[in-house]
């Protein structure tokens, strides 16, 4: 049963790749990747279980962490075009 | 695997340079599910953090400092370059078939110095986690080149493009608790930020130290660390950001890890033993080693976020 | 006792599983990027939470089942939200959302038209 979960999980990235190869729009191409990141989070939690390892779990919360983060700063950078303008005259800089 | 030779397909061929820093990151995800069926835990956990997350990020923000569309180039087809690929790859293929199959047990690589490691690594240091007593403990001179490495990477990017901007301030500077019109609108993502990075850090802290006894560690406690001050940069106002980890911070801590690694070993060449040798630090061998790599990966995860902190940084605040 | 507990978990499972097919064939099927995020959002909130409640129920009352728990509240909590700055992001983009006329002839002004709103 656990089988068939996973290669419903792996039909589906499948179908997320498609999505993110040919969509026509940016904004199809973010989407695809956020979906393809939750489904991995779904395919480790359940290999984790095929696999009788738990330690998986922390693994796939920080999948679903990283991937809030990356969906969010490309969907800033895309609006924006940048990731935060500095407003110049900065004596901080860097360094 | 297939997939990945999709993606890897995909990615050569297609122009925009956006997609394609989208697909790298499907394809680091599917790297980290390659590396969970293989088993390594620790490798996977790693390759989500950087590979998926931090990278696509940086990659972004160097997207927004050039185009975003690759060039097209005038290439006729290179019958010679095909053939030099095919036949070194052949050449790899062929040097493979002369390795022993995958999990053979009587392969070279589990005879030497691995059962040794997985045999006596409980006994010496107490820690149920093997990767972490290897990386921390038997190899540690190797992880101090490697937080080396991280530091020289942050301070690079910092000297080449981490210039002090002077001149006229384009914006009015925000008086504390204002946010740009911009941002305003967006309270759904602040509302949500503000739940979220307390448990995001704390996740840090909690991986950080559970890196003795699951996987997690240094590095990777780092990169979520820092990932979560980049969800607040993106978020919020970046300067009200860079306020609140001033440079001087970041400095200060990319120095203060790789300081803190190097002053374990000098502690304990300093009590008698050689250079990061942690069993003479305290009165038993395995508190001495638990206390040392304690103090090991605090440094490198004090390194590690310190640098993705101060890269990120430096390249959001670049104009184009 | 248990044979029902198996037999729920199973029931999820096989729903959760079901579930992330139909989104991702609605992520591939419909017209528009906004009505792909349906789908999107079909993964997230009904795939995922019905996968891992079908595997909290396996795992008992144990640490394991506190993490997937967490796991399954934090996607509940970003899924929608990225959804949202993706949205966000598309109509400042400039993506118009795709909306059927009605072919009855007469003008109807106030039907749902989702663009005037931000």
């Amino acid at each position: 049963m656990m089988g068939a979960v996973a290669a419903a999980v792996l039909v589906s990235m499948a179908l997320a790749i498609f999505r993110s190869i040919k969509g026509p729009t940016v904004y199809d191409r973010i989407l695809a990747v956020n979906a393809f990141g939750t489904l991995t989070v779904v395919l480790i939690s359940v290999y984790g279980f095929l696999s009788g390892r738990p330690e998986f779990l922390d693994l796939a919360l920080v999948y679903a962490l990283i991937n809030f983060i990356a969906t969010i700063a490309v969907s800033k950078y895309v609006e924006f075009s940048h990731m935060g303008r500095p407003s110049g005259g900065d004596e901080l800089g860097d360094i | 695997m297939g997939f990945m030779v999709v993606i890897g397909v995909a990615v050569a061929r297609l122009r925009n340079l956006f997609a394609v820093v989208m697909l790298t990151g499907i394809f680091s995800l599917t790297a980290a599910v390659l590396y969970v069926v293989l088993d390594a835990v620790d490798v996977a956990f790693t390759e989500a953090a950087v590979g998926a997350g931090i990278s696509t990020v940086l990659m972004l923000g160097t997207l927004a400092l050039t185009t975003s569309k690759e060039k097209a180039h005038e290439s006729g087809s290179h019958p010679w370059a095909l053939m030099l690929v095919v036949v070194t790859g052949m050449a790899l293929v062929y040097g493979t078939l002369d390795m022993p199959p995958y999990g053979d047990p009587t392969a070279a690589i589990h005879h030497h110095v691995a059962p040794y490691y997985l045999e006596k690594s409980f006994g010496h240091t107490g820690l149920p986690n093997v990767v972490t007593s290897i990386l921390a403990s038997y190899r540690g001179y190797d992880t101090l080149g490697e937080v080396f490495v991280i530091f020289t990477a942050a301070a690079g990017v910092l000297l080449i493009i981490g210039r002090a901007k002077f001149g006229r301030r384009r914006t009015a500077r925000l008086a504390p608790g204002e946010l740009r019109d911009s941002m305003r609108q967006n309270v759904i993502l602040r509302v949500v930020s503000k739940l979220l990075i307390p448990v995001i850090l704390l996740f840090a802290f909690y991986v950080q130290w559970h890196g003795d006894f699951g996987p997690g560690g240094g590095f990777q406690a780092g990169v979520i660390f820092a990932a979560g001050f980049i969800l607040y940069a993106l978020i919020f106002d970046i300067d009200t950001a860079r306020t609140m980890i001033s440079p001087r911070f970041t400095r200060l801590g990319l120095a203060a890890g790789v300081l803190l690694y190097t002053l374990v070993g000098v502690a304990s060449m300093l009590k008698g033993g050689t250079f990061l040798d942690y069993s003479v630090l305290a009165d038993t061998q395995v508190k001495g080693q638990h206390l040392g790599i304690l103090l090991v990966e605090l440094g490198v995860g004090i390194t590690v976020a310190s640098a993705m902190v101060s890269i990120f940084f430096t390249f959001a605040r670049q104009e184009r | 006792m248990a044979l029902v507990l198996d037999i729920v978990s199973w029931g999820l499972l096989g729903v959760g599983a079901v579930m992330m097919i139909i989104g991702a064939i609605g992520m591939i099927r419909l017209p528009d990027v906004f009505a792909r995020m349906h789908g999107a959002g079909i993964i997230d909130t009904l795939g995922l939470g019905a996968i891992m409640a079908g595997l909290m129920i396996q795992g008992g009352l144990s640490i394991v089942t506190v993490k997937l728990g967490l796991i399954v509240l934090f996607v509940l909590f970003t899924g929608p939200t990225a959804t949202h700055a993706l949205a966000r992001a598309a109509l400042h983009g400039g993506v118009n959302p795709q909306i059927d006329e009605p072919d009855t002839g007469v003008e109807d002004k106030d039907q749902g038209d989702v663009s005037s709103k931000t």
